[in-house]
């Protein structure tokens, strides 16, 4: 089957590979109809997670048809046309009890801070993803959900991460009904976020970032204001002066280990790679919060450290919310949202390429060429 | 003023405001399993077929897991080594960002020996910076071009004294 295939930092190439088979009696195999590009593959592809390997298939993002179950398999079966959660969950541990799906503890024997999620590196469990003509999906009965038949695919796609990652970022941050809301980071889950702070009832949504045709993008699909940080000397105290000099209620950093913004943080975190990226969306946010404020953290950083101002977090009583998302116990509430119009995730959709062509669409992503704002990758047997 | 006139324009303004939504809830829905430990009814532990390193916070092997690139060569030998330190340790991740560059090299090493030469300019989407970022691609190319041709030229002029 042809499947992306990770070489090291910046270089990817499509290429034949021997299909996955099922390994555990609760396995399916996935057909691959079209799968995403994340914005935290960037992190993989710019060689910031440890222990990615070469040979590895990247993609947690995206929906098929069954091809196969194991004998474990009661719920799924051939033929269904399923989205994938990204995270890996077994239903069973106390976590998952807990519905903390994307903190299951029986998907990722290579650590235990982080759940089993689809072609994240071998830290996330060595799994590989679904940008591929055929993926293996572990716990079949638990994370795949069989796609309603009035979903557009590009919305049933989209709920695999992105839309639930946004989601959950506006939840976590407790947003009272008037908060002002501040978004760092205007790329895919970012925009999302923003668009979903307003279903808790914000009274403002202010977005930062630094590529113009993304902020542009932004204010128009989720109504919000919008700023590049380029523009200011100093984004901290512009936020605190719009804020009639009080600060945000809520901050919530969707941009994580690739920011932008600081040298210092540049230079030490993604050039030298002395600390997990660079943290400087979440710096922002913990000095632009309220006193007393939530931060609330989606954006993905490695799992070493990093220079943040905790400091600040304890002297202004900041308290500070984070997840992976827990896809599956969001999956419900979103497709009403969607259904109802609230959210329409099908229009971030920018490109949509040929998975031959995978080592060009991450270059795209990645270097924000042709004002991309999220590509989606086809598989030739779903072309047919 | 109240809100909900203001922001009858946003589609949805307040559909799931909650004035419960304390820290925790409804990110955790606490069950009291937690006291279990790691006494929960396992699933079916999946077949060991290729070598999978596990993390020493953990007793053993989740009940799932990828076995895709296991470890080898080198950069094998390397990983082995950081799994013998845990996820809060230096030496467990610093070694694991080394093993990935060496295994770069063995993953072009490993193109050759299967008479692959791989093609860098493609696996680094250059065909995409050529379509929409040509001026770009010629600047950096240019100011490559500049800084090997000093280089060589300093090193020639260089070499010239000494003789």
């Amino acid at each position: 089957m042809l499947a992306m295939n990770y070489r090291g930092p910046f270089r990817v190439r499509a290429e034949q590979k021997p299909e996955p088979e099922i390994e555990h009696p609760e396995d399916a195999i996935v057909r691959v109809l079209r799968s995403c590009i994340c914005g935290s593959d960037l992190h993989l592809y710019h060689g910031l997670v440890p222990d990615t390997r070469v040979g590895s298939t990247f993609g947690h993002e995206f929906i098929g048809i069954v091809e196969a179950v194991g004998p474990g398999v009661q719920k799924l079966k051939v033929g269904d046309k399923v989205l994938v959660p990204f995270n890996i969950a077994c239903g069973k541990c106390a976590f998952c009890k807990q519905e903390l799906y994307g903190n299951c503890h029986e998907s990722n024997p290579e650590a235990t801070a982080v759940g089993g999620i689809f072609g994240y590196s071998h830290t996330a469990g060595g799994f590989d993803g679904g940008q591929a003509e055929y993926v293996r999906v572990p716990y079949a009965d638990v994370g795949p959900l069989v796609i309603p038949e009035d979903m557009h695919p590009d919305d049933a796609v989209l709920l695999t991460d992105v839309v639930p990652t946004g989601y959950q970022a506006a939840e976590m941050g407790g947003i009272k009904k008037g908060d002002t809301v501040v978004v760092f980071g205007a790329g895919p889950v970012g925009i999302m976020a923003a668009k979903c702070a307003w279903l808790f009832g914000a009274g403002r949504v202010i977005v930062i970032d630094h590529i113009e045709y993304r902020l542009d993008f932004v204010r128009n699909y989720a109504q919000c204001e919008a700023y590049n940080f380029r523009s200011m000397t100093d984004p901290v105290v512009f936020l605190k002066k719009i804020t009639d000099w009080f600060g945000a209620d809520v901050c919530i950093d969707a941009v994580g280990s690739d920011a932008a913004g600081n040298a210092m943080q540049t230079i030490t975190g993604r050039k030298m790679m002395l600390q997990a990226g660079s943290a400087t969306a979440l710096h922002w946010a913990i000095n632009s919060v309220k006193k007393g404020g939530i931060v609330s953290i989606v954006g993905v950083y490695g799992p070493t450290d990093n220079l943040v101002p905790i400091g600040n977090v304890v002297n202004k009583g900041i308290t500070i919310r984070a997840n992976q998302a827990s896809v599956k116990r969001l999956l419900p509430r979103l497709i009403e949202h969607v259904r109802s119009g609230y959210i329409d995730p099908k229009a971030i959709v920018s490109h949509r390429i040929p998975l031959e062509e995978v080592a060009d669409a991450y270059h795209i992503f990645s270097a924000k060429l042709d004002n991309c704002i999220k590509p989606i990758l086809i598989p030739p047997s779903a072309r047919q | 003023m109240d809100l909900e006139k203001k922001f009858s324009h946003i589609k949805g303004w307040g559909v799931d405001a909650d004035p419960d939504n304390e820290p925790t809830y409804p990110m955790k829905k606490y069950t009291g399993d937690d006291h279990q430990r790691l006494n929960w009814d396992r699933p079916v532990q999946q077949t060991l077929t290729a070598e999978v390193l596990h993390s020493n916070e953990r007793p053993e092997v989740s009940a799932v897991f990828g076995t895709t690139c296991p470890p080898s060569g080198w950069s094998g030998k390397i990983r082995r080594y950081a799994f013998k330190h845990s996820e809060s340790s230096y030496l467990h991740w610093l070694p694991l960002l080394l093993a990935d560059r060496v295994n770069v090299v063995e993953g072009i090493a490993d193109d050759l020996r299967k008479g692959h030469i791989p093609n860098i300019f493609a696996e680094k989407g250059w065909k995409a910076e050529w379509k929409y970022n040509r001026t770009g691609l010629i600047k950096k190319v240019t100011v490559a071009a500049l800084v090997t041709t000093a280089a060589v030229l300093i090193t020639k002029k260089l070499t010239a004294k000494k003789r």
